[in-house]
């Protein structure tokens, strides 16, 4: 019997993005979250008889940015389309949105081309009474319409993810680059980002696509991995006892870790989509593309290619910095403040220890200002201070601010010279842990941790370990 | 014939201008009348004038209008003829009905028509039929029928109304009285409970040209609530001409020969001798797909309607009915008992035009014959200034008489149908009299060419010296 061919992971993204604009996509009511229910409403948001849309100028800019950042060609005259379901969320019980003919068509961003980015409405939010949660078997459901008619844009990917896990990194490399525009909160736990997953498996190596199943609406990072991979291992399960997979839409319920699918294919839906008669063509001009392209920032993607080029920093190092937000602007103003710094030096200690102190908060929120870092680093390529002193000046300096030199003069955090006094103080903690000493000389090198320590307890720290360690195994004659 | 109900609205505003008649005094007048209404022509009368006294120096220096229930009106019922929207009262009026309103109009009442403007007889308003005034066993037309017969019977000075396949035009013809469908675009949509988006045009239903071109002014105009409204180019005068020299009118041979009545047809012919009297120049000219037009307007209005009236499902305002916790059920039974069977049929039909795998067959093919039908049109204009034809092919039919026979009833709107495909305006004016009903003839001219159009016909409106005078009897 052959072993049957591994099958590999075909992952594509539909991301629906809330625009962070004024005003809804097609009324003036105000854009809100948290606020009580049904206060931001208008005939057109709540369709009253008679009420039309007037399309939001500022989405559509922001629409092109989007499409500008991601690569994508911006079509000049494109269509809006009716989308037709019945549903309490859905107050024309159409959704107006791009079809035949969105905004944007191709593009790529990181290893992954885009398929589309195309504007529409959200939906309203709908609570279900009662205990089952959900619309079957609720005691009543209730509608709140503040949030119908957002402005949101979906985002396509082609399906070039190949793991659960790079469908993850993706997701979070467009959510910075999406943030670096400043066009949405991209805050999945309040739903500005919502990503669908289409997912398959097929022979590696083949070029034909599976079937797939359409895993709707990940609320995180975390649910979109583990749901992705759950429904691998289903598919190839599937596929193992010789059943078939097939296409409809899918629920993971991250409690249980299952999935259920979300309706029958029996019932699969037309949505009878047609040119929306009350919007006429978009037309996006030439001025309109530069307007967006002048609001455009650097992006993540191109602000790490820079680090890499200019300054020379390592593909990781210049990653991190390009795509948290923050980090990098942050970086660049500790490299200017420095004189003749090592790039790379500057940005290991930004991006290793910096960012640990800063425990997820703004750069520019913390206590630690750029010049202090860069001063501190100076000191460190000097040997003024030793690296595991500068991280207690860093920690100083994240909890009370100030400059490292005076903390490095107040708490006598210098670094110590090579000389007779570590020789003396090396010689001190060998008398003091003989049991770690003899079994250096039986060649345990690792127990040279407890030497190290000694004399960097003894030194606050003062003492490079590198050289402590030296001179510990000289004595010892290992 | 003495009395202000004898005044035609432009001279009723004269008149109220130059302090001989008193507004409220006018608007009582006509709410005694309305209210008596015995034609069903009302669906609401205002219990008493507008509160904030009449503007006498506003342009239309409070004289009374009507508008069709479609409008929303704010506080007042709005229902669009239909059961669904029983005693809707919406919290904002339509643009066109404010704009009468900041112009000096004050509301009288709301009007009868077809359900969500769905008919050519009234006969499908959820509130009973609209009987006409020159003949109470027969139909006023419709889908504004309501407005048509009030304005003919002398129960409102004017009224407004809407055109998708005639709704304006065939109702004037059918009662006596001008209508006038306005270039698509001129006159915003928004408040106008809509029927069929890419068609439906508000405008002016009458008693003479003058009076139409007077509404008109004060409805058109860009609405920033409305994307496919247009600036109008120009201000709409009062027309003066009393000659048509030099004016060129194209008479299509597909909409003036089979199919159109014998009483008709001799009064449109008669029409048309008299045009040439007054200085046209008339010959033959060809709209090859309009034939066409009635096949292309059932499978695009229907499918724009279907989406349109989609909204009803019971959820935030008229007929819910209970569906025993299950949604389905309510959104059904809510739709079945709320809508009439006309409804249903053009949400059917259009339903089906939109449903994957037939869009190209139905909905996409009758797209393509619109865009032939406004080609057509735009090589009649290189030849003519007008394309004229009978509005009507006959007078108004008796009540039920075509209730049974969708397709017959479909006929009536044979000449009208094409116009808003093509987004043109066209007008109707009363040309005559037929087995002693009125008949109606059509101009069309090109996209906001109303003010040439309004002249044109205002010629030979003082030719023709048609006296309705009989339907407010």
């Amino acid at each position: 019997m052959s072993t049957p061919p591994e099958l590999e992971a075909v992952i594509g993204l539909e991301v629906h993005v809330q625009l962070a604009t004024t005003t809804k996509m097609f009324c003036g009511c105000p854009l809100s979250f948290g606020d009580p229910p049904n206060v931001h409403t208008c005939p057109v948001c709540l369709a009253l008889p008679g009420a039309l849309p007037v399309l939001n100028a500022e989405a559509v800019h922001y629409g092109v940015m989007v499409g500008l950042a991601l690569g994508c060609d911006i079509t000049e005259r494109s269509i809006f389309a009716r989308k037709q379901y019945f549903y309490p969320d859905n107050p024309k019980a159409y959704q107006i949105s791009q079809y035949e003919t969105p905004l944007c068509t191709g593009g790529r961003l990181g290893d992954v081309r885009i398929h589309r980015v195309h504007l529409e409405e959200d939906a309203a939010k709908l609570l279900h009474i009662g205990h089952s949660g959900r619309i079957h078997g609720a005691d009543a459901s209730i509608v709140d319409f503040n949030r119908g008619g957002t402005p949101l844009i979906e985002i396509v990917s082609e399906p070039d993810l190949r793991s659960a896990a790079q469908a993850r990194e993706w997701l979070q490399l467009l959510r910075s680059t999406l943030r670096s525009l400043g066009v949405s909160d991209v805050n999945m736990e309040e739903g500005s980002l919502r990503a669908d997953a289409n997912v398959s498996v097929r022979p590696a190596g083949s070029d034909a696509l599976g079937t797939k199943t359409e895993l709707k609406n990940m609320n995180s990072f975390r649910f979109l991995e583990r749901g992705i991979e759950a429904e691998l291992r289903r598919q190839r399960e599937l596929i193992a006892t010789g059943a078939v997979v097939v296409q409809e839409p899918m629920h993971f319920d991250p409690q249980s870790g299952t999935l259920t699918p979300l309706r029958s294919k029996e019932e699969a839906q037309d949505y009878r989509y047609f040119p929306e008669p009350d919007l006429p063509p978009l037309e996006v001009t030439e001025a309109m593309i530069e307007r967006a392209r002048a609001d455009l920032p650097e992006l993540p993607a191109d602000r790490q290619r820079r680090y890499e080029e200019t300054f020379g920093l390592a593909a990781d190092t210049a990653r991190v910095l390009a795509f948290r937000e923050g980090l990098g602007p942050w970086f660049e103003e500790a490299l200017a403040a420095g004189d003749d710094l090592d790039p790379q030096l500057l940005a290991n200690w930004t991006t290793g220890d910096l960012a640990r102190v800063l425990a997820g908060a703004e750069p520019a929120d913390s206590k630690v200002k750029p010049h202090a870092l860069s001063a501190l680093v100076g000191m460190v390529a000097r040997k003024e201070v030793a690296p595991s002193a500068a991280k207690t000046v860093l920690e100083r300096l994240a909890a009370e601010g100030g400059e490292p030199a005076a903390i490095v003069e107040a708490e006598g955090l210098r670094a110590m010279g090579d000389g007779d006094e570590l020789e003396g103080l090396v010689e001190a903690a060998i008398d003091a842990n003989p049991d770690a000493a003899e079994k250096i000389r039986a060649g345990k090198q690792q127990a040279i941790g407890a030497i190290v320590g000694h004399v960097m307890r003894e030194t606050k720290g003062r003492a490079d370990g590198g050289e402590v360690s030296r001179i510990a195994r000289q004595k010892l004659g290992v | 014939m003495s009395g202000p109900i004898d005044l035609t609205a432009a001279q009723a505003a004269e008149a109220i201008r130059s302090g001989g008649l008193d507004a409220a005094e006018l608007f009582e007048a006509y709410r005694k009348r309305a209210a008596a209404d015995d034609l069903n022509a009302f669906t609401w009368v205002a219990g008493e004038a507008p509160s904030q006294a009449a503007n006498s120096d506003a342009p239309l220096a409070g004289v009374p209008f009507a508008a069709k229930d479609l409008f929303c009106t704010e506080g007042v019922p709005s229902q669009a003829g239909s059961r669904i929207l029983e005693d809707y009262r919406p919290p904002y009026s339509a643009t066109a009905v404010r704009k009468l309103q900041q112009a000096g109009g004050a509301l009288l009442g709301k009007t009868n028509q077809d359900e969500f403007a769905m008919g050519s007889s009234t006969e499908n308003s959820g509130y009973g039929p609209t009987l006409n005034p020159w003949d109470t066993t027969r139909v006023p037309g419709g889908s504004s029928g309501g407005s048509a017969a009030a304005v003919a019977a002398g129960l409102v000075p004017w009224a407004i109304g809407t055109d998708t396949g005639g709704s304006i035009r065939q109702p004037a013809a059918l009662c006596g009285i001008v209508g006038l469908k306005p270039t698509y675009g001129a006159v915003s949509r928004y408040g106008m409970i809509a029927f069929a988006s890419s068609l439906d045009q508000a405008g002016p239903l009458t008693r003479d040209v003058t009076d139409a071109a007077l509404l008109l002014r004060h409805m058109v105009g860009q609405d920033p609530c409305d994307s496919t409204s247009l600036p109008f180019p120009e201000p709409i005068e009062p027309p003066t001409a009393d000659r048509l020299d030099g004016i060129r009118l194209g008479v299509p041979s597909e909409l003036s020969g089979e199919g159109i009545a014998p009483g008709v047809r001799e009064c449109f012919e008669r029409t048309v001798n008299l045009a040439e009297d007054l200085g046209a120049s008339v010959d033959e000219t060809t709209l090859p797909h309009a034939p066409h037009g009635l096949a292309a307007y059932y499978l695009i209005a229907p499918a724009e309607a279907s989406a349109n009236l989609a909204r009803y499902d019971g959820v935030r305002y008229g007929l819910r009915v209970d569906g025993d916790a299950d949604l389905m059920a309510m959104y059904t039974k809510t739709r079945a008992q709320g809508f009439g069977s006309e409804v249903k049929r053009r949400i059917m039909l259009g339903t089906y035009a939109l449903s994957e795998g037939y869009y190209d067959a139905y909905y996409g093919r009758a797209q393509k014959v619109r865009t032939k039908i406004a080609q057509d049109f735009r090589e009649a204009f290189e030849r003519f200034d007008f394309v004229v034809t009978p509005t009507s092919p006959t007078v108004a039919f008796t009540l039920g008489e075509k209730l049974d026979d969708p397709w017959a009833m479909y006929l009536n709107d044979y000449c009208t149908v094409p116009v808003p495909l093509a987004g043109l305006p066209a007008i109707s004016i009363p040309n005559g009299l037929s087995e002693g009903l009125p008949v109606g003839f059509q101009i069309v001219g090109p996209a906001f060419s109303e003010p040439r159009l309004l002249d044109a016909a205002y010629a030979v409106e003082q030719a023709i010296g048609f006296d309705g005078s009989e339907a407010r009897a």
